[in-house]
């Protein structure tokens, strides 16, 4: 595959122009990425999901919050169908992605979670050197001569703020890294296949709070060029870093809004609870 | 509202919404000393508004200090940042509320033993009495979080404004009556602004509780009566 080529595949095919920054000090029509449409999620027989339908615009950041078990993290696992690796585990209802649904049994799985990546709570790189990591992906989808291989892993680590820290130790293993560096290796690797959209889950509950303002920087400059939902435990993180927020409970969608709506005038009474620690 | 899961929390939330309530009632008793001191000439109930200006001017120093240490240890979001957000703005209106009393009863002291036209200064003790109507409203509204009463005390401000032009009208045909009467027409003027500055807090003040309610400004312009710096007098 080309290294700009669109993956191909029941999607539609746009791919980001990385490095250019199109929405920067202009206003632009927000266009949703992804659309859920009325999305129910089963565990067996209970029911995780209840009817969730939300917009994920485009270069920007989407926080999905709420207490435990409110199926925040069932959520970002449907959007790269995740879940298929376990049985008895479905979903019903839309994700449109470009066009295509996300849920359509004949999705091409590796082609989606190439367009659609993701980063774990607890960082999670392979056990070889820190340039196989990143290189690691990229061989899946794409066959590079070395000159260029190197280029798209150089990249990625700048991309991921981590080369400056890393590039005189290339060969060494990942898992010598510091749990921040590890986890920024881990979004290096996620954005080195050029993925569209970019799931977090819990990206820092493992992390210092300098390695957690590292990645917090990261994220506010990746959605330059990615489309990014995070789901976050921390509603402070939630707050600098979304520019939308989702707010669940017991698998129900409660709100949705601008962050700063959301944060300073909810309009759900629920909501409004659980952001100021009134829960339960 | 339900409590905190933090119960501290609450403590502290209520400890600033007690000091902001304290702060309007010692404002309050401000406004209606100065003016007492003013209709009746009293230099030692001028003298004690004049001291007491120090203790307005604490309260404001421990609601920043406590809103400061909220937002620290808190990190306040929602309704409880609007209500830290709230008690801040109110308390710097306040402050400013108990510096026009200080001045009026500065004022009086200028004033001295010239005539005081009965007339005039019966304007000037209603334009007072509406000022503090106004002030002990909008800090009900604030106690009782009643976002209606609030918008009620925004809309009267007109009534002050209106007042206030009167009096400026009937000074400056004193003053044009006879020159003599230029000195004590203007301090009294100058009393008469603070009320008038003072209704304007009180408004300022509505609008905040407003927003701590709501989590909205009212819309529109506010209703306004003063014309004397129009020049439509």
């Amino acid at each position: 595959m080309n290294d700009n080529s669109p993956a191909s595949g029941s999607l539609t095919t746009q791919k980001p122009h990385l490095g250019v920054r199109e929405h920067e000090g202009a206003k632009q029509p927000l266009t949703e990425k992804v659309s859920v449409k009325d999305v129910c999620f089963f565990y067996g027989e209970s029911k995780a999901l209840k009817n969730i339908t939300l917009p994920i615009y485009e270069r920007k950041v989407t926080a999905l919050i709420g207490p435990s078990g409110c199926g925040k993290s069932t959520l970002l696992r449907i959007f790269n169908r995740m879940y298929d690796l376990y049985p008895k585990q479905r979903a019903e209802g839309e994700i449109l992605f470009d066009g295509g649904n996300v849920l359509d049994p004949k999705q091409d799985l590796n082609l989606l979670r190439a367009r659609i990546g993701m980063v774990f709570q607890k960082p999670t790189p392979f056990p070889m050197s820190i340039y196989d990591n990143i290189a690691f992906g990229i061989r899946l989808y794409e066959r590079l001569p070395k000159s260029e291989m190197d280029d798209r892993v150089e990249s990625a680590l700048k991309r991921a703020a981590l080369w400056d820290e890393v590039k005189g130790k290339l060969g060494t293993s990942g898992l010598g890294l510091s749990g921040g560096q590890q986890q920024r290796l881990c979004i290096a690797r996620t954005i080195a296949v050029r993925p569209e959209v970019v799931l977090l889950d819990e990206p820092t509950s493992a992390l210092d709070p300098i390695a957690t303002a590292k990645v917090e920087e990261l994220i506010y400059q990746l959605k330059n060029d990615y489309t990014i939902v995070i789901v976050t435990h921390n509603m402070q993180q939630a707050a600098r870093v979304a520019d939308y927020t989702a707010f669940m409970y017991l698998g129900e969608l409660i709100e949705f809004g601008e962050t700063r709506q959301v944060f300073t005038k909810p309009t759900k009474s629920r909501t409004e609870d659980y952001i100021t620690g009134r829960f339960g | 509202m339900t409590e905190h899961t933090l119960r501290a929390y609450d403590e502290e939330l209520h400890d600033l919404s007690q000091l902001v309530a304290e702060m309007g009632g010692l404002a309050e008793r401000q406004i209606r000393a100065s003016i007492d001191a003013l209709i009746r000439r009293d230099q030692d109930l001028a003298a004690s508004v004049i001291t007491a200006d120090s203790e307005v001017d604490a309260l404001e120093r421990r609601i920043e200090d406590l809103a400061i240490q909220l937002i620290a240890k808190r990190a306040p979001l929602a309704g409880d940042l609007r209500e830290i957000v709230a008690a801040l703005r109110i308390s710097i209106d306040l402050e400013r509320v108990g510096d026009f009393a200080k001045n009026i009863a500065r004022r009086f002291t200028a004033l001295g033993s010239e005539s005081d036209p009965n007339q005039l200064m019966r304007r000037v003790e209603q334009m007072a009495n509406l000022a503090l109507v106004q002030i002990r409203d909008v800090l009900d509204s604030y106690v009782r979080r009643d976002a209606t009463e609030a918008m009620t005390v925004w809309k009267r401000d007109e009534e002050i404004d209106a007042l206030y032009t009167a009096l400026f009208r009937e000074l400056l045909t004193y003053m044009m009556e006879d020159p003599r009467n230029i000195t004590f027409s203007t301090h009294l003027l100058f009393c008469a602004k603070y009320i008038e500055r003072i209704g304007d807090h009180a408004t300022n003040i509505a609008e905040t509780v407003n927003f701590m309610i709501k989590g909205e400004l009212p819309q529109g312009a506010r209703p306004r009566g003063d014309l004397s710096d129009a020049g439509v007098v």
